[in-house]
């Protein structure tokens, strides 16, 4: 008998799990559930549009509370699984109601890593309420302190420099969004925010902060009206681990998305999975990773099996800067430039060994939809 | 309070009307018409809100901007001379009484 799926997060990969089995026709029971207390979201806007104002809460949510209702879908609110049981096929959630599933699918997503603090804690960005607090906060603020250099660091400076705020950019690393982008990128990103008046600083690694502070490995401390850390995520593995799943840099499946356990499904942010386009293993935090492996595991359960195969994809936008990368930076042994940098309009090209590995383009949008289908695996 | 009219690709209709600066994606989405999917909640990304705009409502559009023509280039289902993203069309009252038809499949 089909006791229906069971997808634990409601996040961009649990919603779109649950709506394309219902695209599918997949016609069984499904419970999507969530510890967030809201209706499933966006998350990109959290350091982008909704930061800067220009963006409401409602036009975050993917459908309204109604869709979910109309799809029999049931939304379970602010009710986080809290332990699976393999053998019956179970998961009980912390009211203490417990939901059978024939199929689970695991999108728990990621939580922040945290730096140590010395008083009240700063602003991180994960969820509406981390921007939602941020949003309020600068209204009120005239200097920003974001530490870390990567997307979420970034994208929050040009929001707060947008607003006028005065903003300093602490990194750990050597250079810009380092783990995703290539070093022509990252020089180039540095001169844009430094024009833009941000004060960049590198190769520093924060020890401690607090609300309105932090401190630099010499001991100095700097000070500002609103601190955000953006410098990484750790999945989400806790409630996987415990069912006695294997892990290892996120829950572990193979390329249809199993987990060691064949009848649960891991996608999105949690997942380490083969990944064509890394040449092994794989954890990706994008909106396509989590997208296109919801619809891969969707159709998989609803009878049409389907491997995960997708060319990576990534978007990213600072002050007029709308950074697009198609595949996945690797290491590569050449770089090619086309289109004129100062222009603000440019790709680049990276290669290994004379194969194209992943295409960055700025401002543009048809290079790197051309990028997208060229390759394509 | 611009309506709109979506027709699927199998010829059911359904009229809904919104706030001006409202989407068409935005308003299809909010109100359950079935058709159009958003994977990236209008970024202008995905290419899953594409519609076909009726030709009488054509003219009165802003041409496509140059992200909304590249990702233009991957629908799922056939780009026509009246493709466009629905996520990058705001409602106004210039625009009441606009007719969409939903693609048969968007990814
Ligand atoms: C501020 C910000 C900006 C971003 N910008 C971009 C961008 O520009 N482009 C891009 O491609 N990507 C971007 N991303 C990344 C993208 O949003 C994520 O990759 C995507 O949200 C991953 O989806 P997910 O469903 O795997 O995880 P999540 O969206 O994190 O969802 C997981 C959900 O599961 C919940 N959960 C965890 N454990 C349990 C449990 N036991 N029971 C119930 N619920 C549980 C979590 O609380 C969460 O709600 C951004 C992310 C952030 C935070
Ligand atoms: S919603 Fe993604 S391109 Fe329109």
């Amino acid at each position: 008998m089909d006791c229906g799926v069971v997808i634990v997060g409601a996040g961009q990969a649990g919603f779109q799990t649950a709506l394309s089995l219902r695209n599918e026709g997949y016609a069984g029971k499904i419970a999507l559930i969530d510890d967030e207390g809201r209706v499933p979201y966006a998350r990109p806007p959290l350091s982008k549009a909704y930061l800067k104002g220009t963006a409401t809460a409602e036009s975050l949510e993917y459908r309204p509370a109604e869709f979910f209702v109309q799809q029999a879908i049931d939304l379970v609110l602010d009710n986080p699984a809290v332990a699976l049981d393999r053998e019956k096929r179970t998961v009980a959630l912390r009211s203490g109601r417990e939901l059978e599933w024939s199929s689970l699918v695991l999108a728990t997503g990621a939580h922040v890593r945290r730096l140590p603090s010395t008083g009240p804690e700063p602003f991180y960005l994960r969820t509406f309420a981390d921007s939602d607090g941020l949003r309020n906060h600068l209204a009120g603020a005239d200097s920003l302190l974001a530490i870390g250099c990567g997307f979420i660091g970034l994208e929050a400076a040009a929001a707060a420099r947008a607003q006028g705020k005065r903003v300093r950019v602490i990194g750990a690393e050597g250079r810009l969004m380092g783990r995703a982008v290539s070093p022509f990128i990252s020089a180039w990103f540095q001169a844009m925010h430094e024009k833009h008046g941000v004060e960049i600083r590198l190769n520093t690694a924060v020890r401690r902060v607090s609300e309105s502070s932090a401190e630099l490995p010499d001991g100095t401390t700097l000070a500002a009206d609103a601190v955000v850390v953006g410098i990484g995520v750790i999945p989400n593995t806790a409630l996987a681990a415990a069912a006695g799943l294997a892990i290892s840099a996120g829950i572990l499946t193979d390329s249809w998305l199993k987990t060691s356990d064949p009848a649960i499904f891991a996608v999105g942010d949690c997942a380490a999975h083969p990944n064509v386009y890394a040449g092994g293993l794989a954890r990706i935090e994008s909106v396509q990773n989590a997208a296109d492996h919801a619809r891969a595991v969707a159709a998989t359960i609803a009878g049409k099996p389907k491997e995960y195969h997708q060319v990576p994809w990534f978007w990213t936008e600072q002050f007029e800067a709308k950074l697009q990368i198609a595949g996945l930076a690797v290491e590569t042994d050449e770089t090619e430039v086309r289109g004129d940098p100062d222009s603000g309009k440019f790709s680049v090209y990276n290669y290994k060994d004379g194969k194209l590995k992943f295409v960055e383009s700025v401002n543009q949008p048809a290079a790197h939809i051309a990028a997208r289908k060229l390759l394509e695996i | 309070m611009p309506s709109i009219t979506y027709i699927s690709n199998s010829g059911e209709s359904r009229t809904v009307t919104v706030d001006s600066g409202v989407t068409i994606m935005q308003a299809a989405v909010r109100n359950g018409v079935p058709g159009i999917v958003a994977d990236c909640g209008g970024e202008c990304q995905c290419a899953t809100c594409h519609v076909y705009v009726d030709g009488k409502f054509l003219g009165l559009l802003k041409p496509a901007a140059e992200d909304e023509d590249a990702m233009l280039s991957l629908t799922a289902s056939e780009r026509k001379d009246n493709s466009r993203l629905s996520c990058q069309i705001v409602l106004t009252d210039k625009l009441d009484g606009i007719v969409v038809t939903t693609p048969a499949i968007q990814q």
